[in-house]
């Protein structure tokens, strides 16, 4: 895990200060945006991945058993998956504390 | 709406080169369009970003969110930073300094970067006719500074620039037509599309990749912010935006017209305006004069589009 | 093979730029810079130089292109004056912060209005902040010299910044003067190829240009100020090697019958020459007169000036700007706050001459040296006097 804004110091940054960590966004849980989140009725997934290609963050993918299932550590809770299921696996509630 | 027969994961690559993690509003229907254009073109691909929302929500120091080589320097100048990266290329592999084959360029930048003050570095990269694609991501104002009117605007949209009041009806002015703009230039490719329709988006991402010569790809992105719309229907609103008509997907191959989808008939405009906020203070009347001059337009795109098809034919012959 | 040949300073800038074979060219036409970019344009329509030449719509995307070239790798060199550098002004800014050793020739000129295109310094203070390393230039030899070693300066790995190299608009760009040109293979072993570290290649993918929030702007602007000031050292070396190779010398303040001097008279530019047969004929009628010439204007080289100066009287230092509103001239000003903690110094007064071409004679500079002494000697209030102005 790189350092964070508040820990570098001047001489950690590279020239220009160039980012050489491709996608090393991925450190940050946009997840705990969310204040709803996707819940599955995996029977009726067809497996066809449309949610994952539809999704803004690109973090939906194949669990275990190849159902499509939202990382839940940047899955802000949109819904376009939801919207975007034709076979309506995905059903939006409210997140809870 | 496209055929949902579909399955995604034999047809589309799984690796993102835009890695979640951005900082992107919730349903934000532009980090969504720039991830289906960057995963249609593969890692051989040096990305230059214009200011903008899609800047800042991807490249907080010291991370990011690029799994490609990506540049951002400022706001109007994207295309004459690409068209300094292509030459220096060109100049590079020419004097056999090392460097991969066939790299491409990707330009983009939002509609305000694209046809307000990036305009000129966009037409001399355009007239030069540099070998790079630019893609405008227009979510039809400035959004990133707050939701102010630009050029892209359409007719009546409030925004906090172009507000609706006792003296106003939104945005005064018609949405400059930045496609035909790009046409104006006789470039190879000028195409429009929208993440509502993403294996179109992709397909003309990577046409407009592979094609030499300035490429311009025109998509629409919504934004349910700015726009003050519902986030989980944000791929509803871009195909609205497309059966209404108010945004026609379209390309322009060397000048050649075609339509991208056989609309049957456009459904009205009340559907798309309804679902979104910043068009709730429309009369009906002003409804009514949208949906006229959204027919008109459509219908001149679609003469075109009969031309070119005429042309085709007869090439074929 | 060296050779010696009267040719028109532009041109002879353009040939040095050939000499360095860069990659990229991107520029836009303005007086008085055109004959360098033409001439360049020309040697890339002949073959003569191999490179892409970019004639872009705009100063602002001149300097943009250059930064897209830079990035990817390529060598690089720009040209412009005046409305020009004031038009890519935020771009200057970038170039520097972000690392890229571009090369950009300055055929320095007045602001407007009213419009003027002949010289002054205005242009060149008008980038004093941007974090570029700038070299002033005051004859066509200097102008070709310092060009070949602006990119080595710039491309430099401790360096790594981009590098102007100023010379006077018509007063110089505009002249024949006789240049002695190096030969290209001295000038290959003098520049290695530009490898800069981080470019933009897909087979190792970096991020260039990335936002800083408040908790790393600060470490961001430090490490650059670090690092210009630290660019000192590889300046004066590559001064060094050069005089070595090329039998010439410059640094960053260099002096004309200053040690000992009671009286010195600091200018930059083409004026300096004509300043120097002033301190001659004054010398020669017993004054104790020198002269400083102000060769790098960032890194502003505050130890150089301090050894050349603190021994004076009076510093007399001739600006071609006015910082209007502010202390008058603005190399003044500069020079100013480099002695005001030394115990001693030299009384400084700044004089603004030779505005949007105004001509500076050997008689100018001789009353502007005696008036300079009155003032050192409490003959005015003012903070600062406009030479010549018709009252």
């Amino acid at each position: 895990m790189a350092k964070s804004e508040h820990e570098l110091t001047w001489k950690d940054l590279e020239i220009g200060c160039i980012v050489t960590d491709p996608g090393s966004a991925r450190q940050y849980e946009s997840g705990t945006w969310r204040s709803q989140r996707p819940t599955y009725d995996f029977k009726k997934c067809i497996k066809c991945g449309l949610c994952a290609l539809n999704c803004p963050e690109g973090c939906i993918g194949p669990n275990k058993e190849g159902h499509f299932e939202a990382d839940m550590f940047y899955c802000k809770g949109c819904g376009v998956c939801s919207r975007e299921c034709p076979t309506r696996v995905i059903t939006m509630a409210e997140e809870e504390e | 709406m496209e055929k949902y027969a579909v399955y995604v994961p034999r047809l589309v690559k799984k690796k993102d080169n835009f890695a979640p993690g951005h900082r992107a509003c919730i349903g934000c229907g532009e980090a969504l369009a720039v991830r289906m254009a960057f995963k249609a073109v593969g890692n051989n691909v040096i990305a230059v970003s214009a200011t903008g929302c899609m800047e800042i929500v991807a490249s907080q120091l010291p991370f990011t969110s690029w799994h490609l080589p990506w540049i951002h320097t400022l706001f109007e100048n994207t295309a004459a930073v690409a068209s300094g990266i292509e030459a220096g290329y060109k100049a590079m592999k020419r004097k056999g300094v090392p460097l991969p084959d066939n790299t491409k360029v990707i330009a983009y930048g939002g509609d305000g970067a694209t046809s307000d003050i990036g305009l000129q570095a966009l037409s001399g990269a355009m007239e030069r006719g540099h070998d790079f694609t630019y893609i405008c991501f227009d979510n039809e104002a400035y959004m990133n500074t707050g939701i102010q009117r630009s050029s892209a605007t359409p007719f009546g949209a409030a925004t906090t620039t172009s507000p609706a009041g006792k003296k106003s009806t939104g945005q005064f002015s018609w949405k400059k037509n930045m496609p035909a703009i790009a046409v104006a230039h006789d470039i190879p490719y000028v195409a429009t599309a929208t993440h509502g329709y993403p294996f179109d988006l992709m397909e003309k991402v990577r046409k407009a990749v592979a094609t030499p010569g300035l490429s311009y790809v025109h998509v629409l992105s919504v934004c349910p912010t700015g726009w003050r719309s519902a986030t989980d229907t944000v791929n509803r609103q871009a195909r609205l935006a497309v059966q209404t008509g108010m945004f026609p997907l379209y390309e322009v191959e060397n000048g050649v017209y075609k339509m991208s989808l056989d609309l049957p008939g456009l459904r009205p405009v009340k559907d798309y305006l309804k679902m979104q906020g910043r068009f709730r203070h429309l009369s009906d009347e002003l409804i009514a004069q949208i949906q006229a001059r959204v027919e008109l337009e459509y219908n001149k795109i679609l003469e075109k589009a009969k031309d070119g098809s005429k042309r085709a034919k007869s090439k074929g012959r | 093979m060296t050779t010696r040949i009267g040719v028109e300073v532009s041109i002879a800038v353009a040939d040095a730029v050939k000499l360095a074979n860069p990659d990229v060219v991107a520029a836009y036409p303005i007086t008085p810079q055109t004959h360098i970019v033409e001439h360049l344009a020309e040697l890339v329509a002949n073959g003569e130089l191999d490179a892409e030449y970019i004639p872009v719509e705009s100063e602002h995307s001149a300097m943009s292109a250059c930064l897209g070239s830079a990035a990817a790798g390529a060598r690089t060199f720009t040209a412009t004056s005046s409305q020009g550098l004031a038009l890519m002004n935020e771009v200057v800014y970038v170039a520097s912060s972000m690392r890229l050793p571009i090369i950009m020739s300055v055929a320095n000129r007045a602001l407007s209005s009213p419009l003027s295109i002949w010289c002054d310094h205005s242009d060149m203070m008008s980038v004093r902040d941007t974090g570029w390393i700038q070299i002033i230039t005051e004859n066509g030899q200097q102008a070709v010299d310092n060009t070949i070693c602006a990119f080595r300066i710039g491309e430099d790995r401790r360096v790594l910044l981009p590098v102007m190299v100023h010379l006077d608009g018509f007063n110089l760009t505009h002249v024949i003067e006789p240049i002695i040109f190096p030969g290209q293979e001295e000038v290959d072993r003098f520049l290695p190829p530009n490898n800069y570290p981080l470019p933009l290649n897909p087979d190792r993918p970096v991020a260039m240009g990335d936002f800083a929030p408040p908790a790393i702007f600060t470490e961001a602007k430090w490490a650059q100020e670090v690092n210009i000031r630290n660019s000192m050292k590889p300046i004066l070396e590559v001064w060094d090697e050069f005089n070595r190779i090329f039998g010439r010398q410059y640094a960053p303040v260099e002096k004309y019958h200053s040690d000992g001097a009671r009286v010195i008279l600091m200018t930059m530019g083409s004026v300096s020459e004509t300043a120097s047969v002033a301190v001659d004929e004054l010398r020669g009628a017993g004054q104790e007169v020198g002269q400083v010439r102000l060769r790098l204007w960032r890194p502003f080289p505050f130890d150089a000036l301090r050894r050349a100066v603190s021994g004076a009287d009076v510093l007399i230092v001739m600006d071609r700007a006015i910082s209007l509103g502010g202390p008058g001239g603005p190399v003044a000003s500069e020079v100013k706050a480099a002695l005001y903690n030394l115990p001693e110094k030299p009384r400084v007064v700044s004089f603004v001459a030779g505005l949007g071409g105004r001509d500076i004679t050997v008689t100018d500079f001789k009353n502007i040296i005696k008036r300079g002494v009155e003032i050192a000697a409490g003959g005015s209030p003012n903070e600062y006097e406009i030479y010549g102005v018709r009252e």
